[in-house]
């Protein structure tokens, strides 16, 4: 019995704990962005934004997420309720499992895995099946018309993201997300792979289909796209996996470009920081760059998305790619990890 | 032990589940969406031998891009499967031998591992163990450098392949007009807006 504990139960439990760890300050984050977001569009459309419900509005999360809770799920009759019910779950799920192999700080992760930024790029480009179930089983013209947007958008953006990562695993020789983030103690990679660094950022707007390229739900000619038949939490879920998505692209760039828990400058008095806190802040200011675009820009107009997606982005990341193979070699920049 | 024997039941099974359901399912969208499931169940088996870049692999291209594109012409197209599904009997026998061939090559090989474990030890790249290298790299290894022209040819050969396909579907319709990026771009306020002032009751 106690044998079964220690090597079974014990492990098991502690990995719940560790992911209840890794889920729940999550949930907190992702509820406070959707506050971030009407506070900061708020302000800057010389607003208030939500200030009514606790001090500064801070209780606004919890009071909608109560509001959505207790709404009536509604199915249409002509819906697939399989399909219906399933893709806002995986929605959710493909945001939240993602963060598994995410280092927060030197050691903190929970799956420390060789191939951690391939698990991270498969799982950001399964997020798409949410939305093409949630079109099709809906079986209505305008979410199908949104889910079919999506489904081709997000196939276009993945194959630059794709690029991206292959210039960033040039430069580090391993596929493994803290191997990513030591890499860039000297110098981290957004100095000396900047244009891949603007593709990645526009590309990961473009991935989680928010502005300027949030064609699959423009409201004003599909009404919000693929989630229009939604209601209550079917509805709330897809909220949370577009939020929890954003933070995943945020925490993405983080780590490829902005040097994840490292501090700026490798001096005593920052080291002193914890490195959670420093890869809060990046991924916070990331957060704010996603809100501050949403803000600012026009909606794209879609043969202009997916001209810029394959006849700008892929050429211009297949040679950088190139070109940062050249560099290697005939520099002979090979990074460490040889063998 | 128990538990890596217990999940390779799980996804085994589910993998061959959700098979059975691809060829079974009424809806053509149920059926790709089974299809995923047996792509993931693939990969998690993968993970389970230690091959993990292939059940990323996998992951990204299978499930990521190629099923993607199942699903998108299977919701578009308007196929009625019950037609379909009449010749069945017909094409039976044909993918019955098919299966067997298979199956049969399958044993060979591994009825090889079996009778003969020697033989792994025979293979011109003989494949480090996992504790030494890790399989990105060993898949590197004898992809990029000890096979890199055949590994070029085939390249190649997908290159050409697609070539062919853009040839064949590609026609000049005349009379269409295209959008001209540059020229748009490259157009000034001037050389389009003329500014004028008009006296009052007199128009332009």
């Amino acid at each position: 019995m106690v044998e079964f504990w220690w090597s079974y139960a014990w492990p098991t439990l502690w990995i719940v704990i560790q992911i209840l760890f890794i889920v729940v300050p999550l949930l907190i984050v992702v509820a406070y962005l959707t506050y971030a977001e009407r506070k900061v569009i708020g302000f800057m459309q010389l607003r208030m934004g939500p200030n009514v419900v606790g001090p500064f509005g801070l209780l606004q999360p919890f009071a909608d997420a109560l509001k959505l809770m207790t709404k009536e799920l509604i199915i249409p009759t002509g819906a697939n309720r399989v399909v219906f019910l399933i893709a806002p779950m995986l929605t959710f799920v493909l945001a939240m499992i993602g963060w598994a192999v995410i280092p927060v700080a030197d050691g903190w992760v929970l799956s420390d895995i060789n191939v951690g930024i391939l698990y991270l790029f498969a799982i950001s480009s399964l997020g798409v099946y949410g939305i093409i179930m949630a079109g099709w089983a809906s079986n209505s013209k305008y979410p199908f018309l949104g889910a079919l947007r999506s489904a081709a958008q997000m196939v276009s953006y993945e194959v630059s993201i794709g690029f991206v990562i292959i210039t960033v695993l040039l430069a580090v020789g391993s596929l493994n997300l803290s191997d990513i983030v030591l890499a860039q103690q000297d110098v981290w990679f957004f100095i000396p792979l900047f244009p891949m660094f603007i593709v990645f950022v526009i590309s990961a707007l473009a991935e989680t289909n928010r502005a300027p390229f949030d064609l699959p739900e423009a409201e004003a000619e599909l009404v919000t796209g693929y989630n229009v038949e939604y209601s209550a939490m079917a509805f709330a879920l897809f909220f949370l996996g577009e939020y929890a998505n954003m933070v995943m692209m945020s925490g993405m760039t983080v780590i490829l470009f902005l040097g994840g828990w490292l501090p700026p400058l490798d001096i005593a008095i920052l080291n002193w920081v914890p490195g959670i806190v420093w890869f809060a802040l990046k991924v916070s200011a990331m957060l704010f760059v996603f809100l501050w675009v949403r803000a600012t820009l026009p909606r794209y107009r879609y043969d202009q998305l997916m001209r810029l997606g394959w006849k700008v982005f892929l050429p211009a990341s297949l040679l950088w790619v190139v070109v940062t193979a050249g560099a290697i070699v005939v520099f002979d920049w090979y990074p460490g990890i040889v063998n | 032990m128990v538990i890596q024997a217990l999940a390779f039941y799980l996804f085994a099974a589910l993998a061959v589940a959700s098979g059975v359901m691809v060829i079974s399912a009424r809806n053509p969208v149920h059926s790709v969406l089974f299809l995923i499931l047996a792509f993931f169940n693939a990969a998690g088996l993968f993970v389970l031998i230690g091959a993990e870049f292939l059940a990323m692999i996998l992951v990204v291209v299978y499930v990521g891009a190629v099923a993607v594109l199942f699903l998108f012409v299977v919701m578009m197209l308007d196929i009625n499967f019950a037609e379909l599904r009449e010749g069945f009997l017909q094409y039976l026998p044909i993918g019955a031998l098919i299966g067997l061939i298979l199956a049969a090559e399958l044993i060979l090989i591994f009825g090889t591992w079996i009778v003969a474990p020697d033989v792994g030890q025979a293979l011109t790249a003989p494949i480090l163990p996992p504790d030494q290298v890790t399989n990105t790299h060993a898949l590197g290894r004898i992809i990029y450098t000890d096979y890199i022209y055949l590994f070029q040819a085939s390249g190649l050969i997908l290159l050409i392949a697609m070539i062919g396909a853009i040839v064949l579907t590609l026609r000049h319709r005349p009379g269409v007009r295209r959008q001209k990026i540059a020229d748009q771009v490259s157009r000034r306020p001037e050389d389009v807006i003329e500014v004028r002032d008009v006296t009052t009751g007199s128009g332009v």
